[in-house]
């Protein structure tokens, strides 16, 4: 499907017309609120705009959804970030007593930036994607998706595409929001696995034992190395790429064998092959060390890189699911994992496309305005704006992030019943004390 | 709230509650009247047996089995709680309430309270350890920590992926020791470092690994409370009883007492005469000379310079024939050594009489007690000499007269071991020395340290000799305390 050109030019233009009839205010709210278990909890969110001319403001909060649709139509941001959850109204932090303002709870969240793989993706650079360089986003997805649901406990994460050239998760569990910036960065750390910078080499290495983590994400990252890494990137292929994979192996005489058998053999999967049986065969001889180079090269060209301190703290902010990226006009959009393997980031809708689509009426529409005509304006201006994002390529993402919403409301509803329930009890004792002391 | 009908039945089975544990958080301060006596008794024991506790930790590794055997050994010598005795009641109550009390002696400076927190961990470690399994789940549920056992059949399915995952974990371990299942929040230095199996949010943590996760909570409930203690002290420091109490307990030198020997044997007689020039105190130095010039020393010298030989690793055997060569030279023929003096040492050593092995004497003792008078050489030279005296002899050492005028002004500030602390990083040519002074045979180590090589600054080692005093502020205390005929020891 054509994606109509998005020119940045146009944002001032198209901007209002998303704020004002397709962005799902609602459901963002219904988000954010988390069913109303704690007080204040949305109220207290601080948010930050980007407006033209780069402009950046934060502090911003909201006391509902109307105040909040109202002012992101009005002031029109080109970026929105969430932050946290504060002790006061962030929008009032200035008339607070000093000291006592402090950011209380946030999701938990991870950003995975293409531009981290630099140093071992051939296809693209910087900022650019393509979909070779793609594979590496849902290498990254599925290890972290299994990692954060089956180690940690975690239940409802919400994968989102940043727009450009990366995805973030939200980890929404209340257990997540409550986390400290030790925890947050002890889980940050634990999901670390390729580390060093320039300077480094060898940023991955590996050691008996092999923790049950590692194991998990090494199959993952198995299921898609061949294809991925020597077939595509073909790492294996020309001499450059062949010395930045061969500086990894420390063992000489691996290396010098692999030298010479890579001036006859071009075939990049037979010269995977044997650097494998090599690495293989030097398992099994006494000397230690090295055991794991096939592994720990694996490792270096496709694990999740990602930057600690975006998770570490609880008053950072991040860009918000379905903001737009100013550069590239892409709405960021929730991922469906179910979907993974579809998912295409060229394919998600810029916001020239989606207020263009908003401009066609649609069959289906023309027989739903004949049955609600009856509703008052209200409702009806309402489920106009329901409908009008339901007419655009938008659709089926915001129905992922209901779906990723009602998974959640499930467990609101459980926090409920469990504070009412607490509240009886407190009562019973209160009732309970009383009786004692008359007696 | 006054459940009067009940109250009765609640005390007897207060009591048992209590201190139905032989070891606890020490959560809630103890609510009785106790005696003075008992004051100051209880605390001085649970000084000494922190002490017992440091001196052996420094004697054998923390982890090895001779620390074990040797705390156990020495502990149960001590009258305190001790592997859950039966009638251990009095015991825990003053295992309890010594705490307490140490607390607002140790609650004030920096230093005192990091070594305070080290040997109660310390203490806490051993204890916890020597509890049985089944004990160590009830003590932390009854703490609310709610660490749960796993079950032998899950230990069973989870098996390799728990040896894959922690360190030292072997497959009988997982079979015959506790593996508790632990929020992985509580478990946070163990999920970084992926040293631990995480599954649905719980890390799995063996038994050898539980006493860590206790031990942070240990450590960060006590140091909050030693920081609030702190913060409540100048009411208590008014009390004209206490006062004179707690000061002269954390004045109580303790740092490492260097009785037990790490070097026995290392040194050889002929290097004394070196190492007196390159790494011994001034004090010391002035004895050995003193030593040297008269082949003689009365018995207050004898006694301070001895202990420090013993201290810096000089055999029995060594000293006996240190100072019989030494006094042979002078006055006294060896019959007359034998019947005499070797006496004398054989019971520094322990080897004589009640066989108390003695320690050798810190800054502070030589300081306060005992001053020298005309015939003698111990003491302190910043404290005891002349200036001009001092200056002399430090002019004779080569020390630059720069160096010798801020020696002096230390001294007229009354700062005695800053002073001899700067006397080192002149000699030693040191910007900073690195320590705090407080012993003579810590100057002999540093110094040693130095010179061959490869000194670590702000090792951990280190910590557990520094001052817990910081000389100049304690001192002024001291003249205090003086004034009103307390000594310290």
């Amino acid at each position: 499907m054509p994606t109509s050109d998005y020119d940045p030019a146009c944002l001032p233009d198209l901007l209002p017309l998303y704020y004002r009839r397709l962005f799902p205010f609602s459901q963002y709210y219904r988000w954010l609120s988390y069913g109303g278990v704690s007080k204040n909890y949305f109220q207290n969110r601080e948010f930050s705009f980007t407006l033209k001319d780069d402009i950046y403001v934060r502090y911003q909060s909201f006391t509902t959804q109307n105040e909040l649709e109202k002012e992101m139509q009005k002031m029109v941001p080109y970026k929105v970030d969430i932050g946290a959850v504060y002790s006061h109204r962030p929008s009032q932090h200035n008339v607070v007593k000093s000291g006592t303002f402090q950011a209380l709870e946030k999701e938990l969240v991870f950003d995975i930036d293409m531009t981290d793989y630099d140093d071992v993706r051939r296809c693209c650079s910087a900022a650019d994607i393509c979909s070779k360089c793609w594979t590496l986003m849902i290498i990254a997805i599925r290890i972290l998706d299994r990692a954060l649901r089956e180690d940690f406990g975690f239940h409802h994460l919400l994968w989102v595409y940043s727009g450009r050239r990366g995805v973030h998760c939200w980890v929404c569990d209340d257990a997540a929001r409550k986390l400290s910036v030790a925890a947050r960065s002890a889980v940050a750390e634990y999901l670390s696995l390729v580390k060093g910078g320039e300077e480094t080499l060898r940023k991955v290495v590996l050691s008996d034992p092999i923790h049950p983590f590692i194991n998990h994400s090494l199959s993952v990252v198995e299921r898609y190395f061949q294809q991925y890494a020597i077939v595509e990137q073909d790492i294996l292929g020309s001499k450059e790429s062949v010395d930045k994979v061969l500086a990894l192996l420390l063992t000489t005489h691996i290396k010098k064998d692999l030298t010479i058998y890579y001036q006859d053999e071009k075939n990049p999967m037979k010269r995977w092959d044997r650097l494998c049986a090599l690495v293989e065969h030097k398992k099994s001889s006494i000397k230690k060390g090295g055991q794991y180079f096939d592994k720990e090269i694996m490792l270096q060209y496709c694990y999740p890189r990602l930057d600690v301190n975006v998770s570490k703290g609880v008053n950072h902010l991040l860009k918000s699911p379905f903001s737009v990226h100013p550069k590239t006009g892409r709405i960021s959009v929730p991922i469906d994992l179910k979907e993974l393997n579809t998912f295409d980031p060229f394919e998600v809708p810029t916001i020239s496309l989606i207020c263009e689509e908003l401009e066609r009426p649609t069959a289906d529409e023309a027989e739903e305005d004949d049955v609600k005509d009856k509703e008052n304006e209200q409702e009806a201006g309402e489920r106009r704006r329901i409908r009008d994002y339901k007419r655009t390529s938008l659709a089926k993402y915001v129905k992922v992030f209901d779906r990723f919403l009602e998974a959640m409301a499930r467990s609101w509803k459980g926090e409920m019943l469990k504070k009412s329930g607490e509240l009886e009890t407190s009562f019973s004792v209160f009732l309970t004390f009383m009786s004692f002391t008359y007696t | 709230m006054q459940f009067l009908g009940r109250r009765k039945k609640l005390i007897g089975n207060f009591q048992n509650d209590l201190y139905d544990q032989c070891l606890q958080f020490y959560g809630q301060p103890p609510l009785e009247n106790i005696s003075l006596t008992e004051f100051e008794t209880f605390a001085v024991e649970r000084l000494k047996l922190l002490k017992t506790v440091e001196n052996v930790g420094v004697s054998c590794g923390k982890s090895s089995e001779q620390y074990t055997k040797k705390l156990d050994a020495e502990i149960s010598s001590l009258n305190f709680p001790h592997r859950g005795g039966i009638s251990e009641y009095e015991k825990r109550r003053k295992d309890h309430i010594s705490h307490f009390i140490l607390r607002l002696a140790y609650c004030q400076t920096e230093d005192l309270r990091r070594w305070f927190i080290q040997q109660e961990m310390d203490l806490f470690r051993y204890r916890f350890n020597c509890l049985h399994s089944k004990h160590k789940t009830d003590f932390l549920h009854k703490n609310n920590l709610k660490y749960e056992t796993v079950s032998a059949e899950e230990k069973k399915n989870l098996k390799d992926k728990l040896i894959a995952s922690s360190y030292g974990l072997s497959g009988t371990k997982v079979e015959e020791h506790d593996v508790y299942k632990v929020p992985f929040q509580d478990a946070l230095d163990l999920v970084r470092t992926r040293k631990v199996y995480l599954l649905a949010g719980n890390a799995y943590i063996p038994h050898h690994e539980i006493v860590t996760i206790v031990l942070n909570d240990f450590r960060t409930r006590l140091s909050k409370a030693l920081a609030m203690t702190a913060r409540s002290l100048p009411a208590v420091q008014s009390d004209e009883r206490l006062q004179p109490l707690l000061s002269h307990l954390s004045h109580a030198y303790v740092g490492q007492d260097y009785s037990i020997q790490k070097n026995i044997g290392k040194i050889s007689l002929e290097q004394i005469d070196a190492l007196s020039g390159k790494s011994f105190p001034l004090c010391m130095r002035h004895l050995h000379k003193a030593l040297r010039e008269n082949h003689h020393l009365r018995h207050g010298g004898r006694m301070q310079y001895g202990l420090f030989l013993k201290g810096i690793g000089l055999t029995l055997e060594q000293a006996l024939q240190f100072w019989r060569s030494e006094f042979v030279k002078g006055k006294v023929d060896a019959d007359k050594f034998d019947k005499a003096y070797a006496y004398s040492v054989r019971h520094m050593f322990g080897k004589e009489g009640k066989r108390t092995d003695y320690t050798p004497y810190s800054c502070m003792k030589v300081i306060l007690s005992n001053p020298p008078s005309q015939g003698d050489y111990h003491g302190c030279p910043f404290r005891h000499s002349d200036p001009e005296l001092l200056k002399q002899k430090l002019q004779n050492y080569k020390v630059s007269p720069s160096g010798i005028n801020q020696i002096l002004e230390l001294v007229k500030g009354m700062h005695y071991q800053l002073a001899c602390q700067k006397y080192f990083e002149l000699t030693h040519n040191v910007e900073d020395a690195g320590f705090s002074l407080n012993h003579p045979n810590q100057y002999f180590t540093e110094s040693q340290k130095l010179l061959n090589g490869g000194r670590d600054i702000k090792k951990e080692v280190d910590m557990s000799q520094r001052s817990q005093e910081n000389p100049a502020s304690l001192w002024s205390l001291k003249m205090e305390l003086d004034r009103q005929g307390i000594s310290a020891k």
